[in-house]
């Protein structure tokens, strides 16, 4: 028989976590349809399973010292109406899904679930942005291209669960996000392109670029980021051939029921070509 | 099994029941509410859609642990109030109902959306109705009918 826990706080919810296996439920926008079973019928829920969606002591957000703290289960919609969530994340939680299911689903969730198409998971790259995983006895915090490790793959322990994800406030000339769905709601994406840059005096002092849903984890390669750094907006824009194809290796999608392989590659290419030659 | 707790428009009720059954069943199983509706079984179609806490939320998403200690709004009791029973003309009025599956959640999520904005634009309307699909209107009557609600309900939201 599997056990259903409703705790009373975070430290409760630990302590059970500290000594048996559970699953953790919180919005539910992905479990629900995971475990759903024929209609009428019970989701399937083959393990212990604890419910945190109401635990007020992950349902915060703020800022502090040039970065905003978002608890665990802080609902999206929230967030996106918090004034200095950074603009971007306010553009992917916009588009995300409909307002009744951004009212459930939580940024904790996306990483949880580590799916390759997770809408806020490029922001969380393109910010470096730290999550703090806390257990009963320890606490750790992990940058995000660490926490997931592949599809539905995380670092995240059986005993562990995330408290809160930390996003440092940078300072962007122009951003992009691109997501490309079957149509505006509801949608998963096919694919989907985030960049930021700092321009001054026409300087590109910082790039940042990410990739949804064109390879097990979210694209970001820090390392062609830094080649471009500190060039002419006009000698990075002559220089788009060597961008495409330093990307071109890391765009490796899949062909599945929202699209194939060929289209999700060439339109993230395009998606990155536009952004820069509209700088 | 386990002891859960809540307010069912506006009457509270306590019961057991396995935690993790689907708000959408108990409402329409338990209670008898059968205007909220089951269309996609995944929060994409918006017909079963209540208001927890004055927020619009798929109960077909939501296990019956997250609602303990809340408050549950349905179709049902929002027809009882003064604004559902406005929501209720103006998509008459305007024509917004054809087979009317779709309609207790649009009307519902009207609510929502009039609650945070009592005077939408259009377009904030369609971001507002954007996770209700209705397969006969094509919109445009239920549009109509969010900005008569918006217009005749002056002072009501």
């Amino acid at each position: 028989m599997v056990k259903h826990i409703i705790p009373n706080s975070l430290s409760e919810a630990l302590d059970y976590m500290s000594k048996d296996e559970y699953k953790i439920v919180s919005g539910g926008t992905d479990l629900m349809v995971q475990k759903r079973a024929w209609a009428e019928t019970p989701p399937k829920f083959d393990q212990n399973t604890i419910y945190i969606f109401n635990l007020m002591d992950l349902k915060y957000i703020k800022k502090e010292n040039n970065k905003i703290i978002i608890g665990a289960n802080y609902p999206v919609e929230k967030i996106k109406d918090f004034k200095s969530t950074p603009i971007l994340l306010k553009k992917a939680i916009e588009i995300m899904a409909s307002p009744a299911l951004r009212n459930l689903a939580t940024i904790a969730g996306n990483i949880g679930n580590a799916s390759p198409a997770g809408d806020t998971l490029p922001i969380l790259y393109v910010h470096d942005a730290l999550v703090k995983i806390v257990s009963k006895n320890n606490s750790r915090i992990v940058p995000i291209n660490e926490v997931i490790l592949s599809v539905r793959k995380t670092c995240i322990n059986k005993d562990e669960m995330i408290k809160e994800i930390i996003i440092p406030i940078l300072e962007f000339t122009k951003t992009s996000f691109v997501k490309v769905g079957g149509r505006k709601a509801d949608a998963i994406s096919k694919t989907s392109f985030t960049g930021a840059v700092n321009v001054k005096d026409g300087i590109v002092k910082d790039i940042r670029i990410a990739f949804g849903a064109v390879n097990v984890t979210v694209v970001r390669k820090k390392e062609i980021e830094n080649k471009y750094k500190g060039l002419s907006v006009l000698e990075l824009q002559s220089r788009i051939n060597e961008i495409l194809n330093d990307y071109e290796p890391f765009i490796k999608p899949i062909t599945d029921q929202r699209s194939n392989k060929d289209y999700r590659k060439q339109v993230s290419l395009n998606l990155l070509k536009e952004f820069i030659n509209n700088l | 099994m386990m002891k859960i707790k809540f307010e069912l428009n506006n009457k509270e009720y306590v019961f057991n029941e396995d935690p993790s059954k689907r708000l959408l069943d108990i409402l329409r199983n338990n209670f008898s509410l059968t205007g909220i509706k089951e269309g996609c079984g995944e929060g994409e179609c918006g017909a079963c859609a209540v208001l927890i806490n004055g927020e619009l939320i798929n109960s077909c998403l939501v296990p019956l642990a997250n609602v303990h200690n809340k408050k549950i709004m349905t179709i049902e009791g929002l027809s009882e109030t003064k604004r559902g029973k406005l929501i209720k003309d103006s998509f008459s009025k305007a024509g917004a109902v054809q087979c009317g599956f779709c309609t207790p959640g649009m009307m519902m999520a009207t609510e929502a959306l009039l609650n945070k904005t009592a005077h939408p634009t259009v377009d904030e309307i369609k971001i507002g109705l954007s996770g209700n699909l209705c397969r006969c209107t094509g919109y445009n009557m239920i549009i109509e009918a969010v900005l008569l609600a918006s217009k005749e309900g002056e002072g009501l939201w």
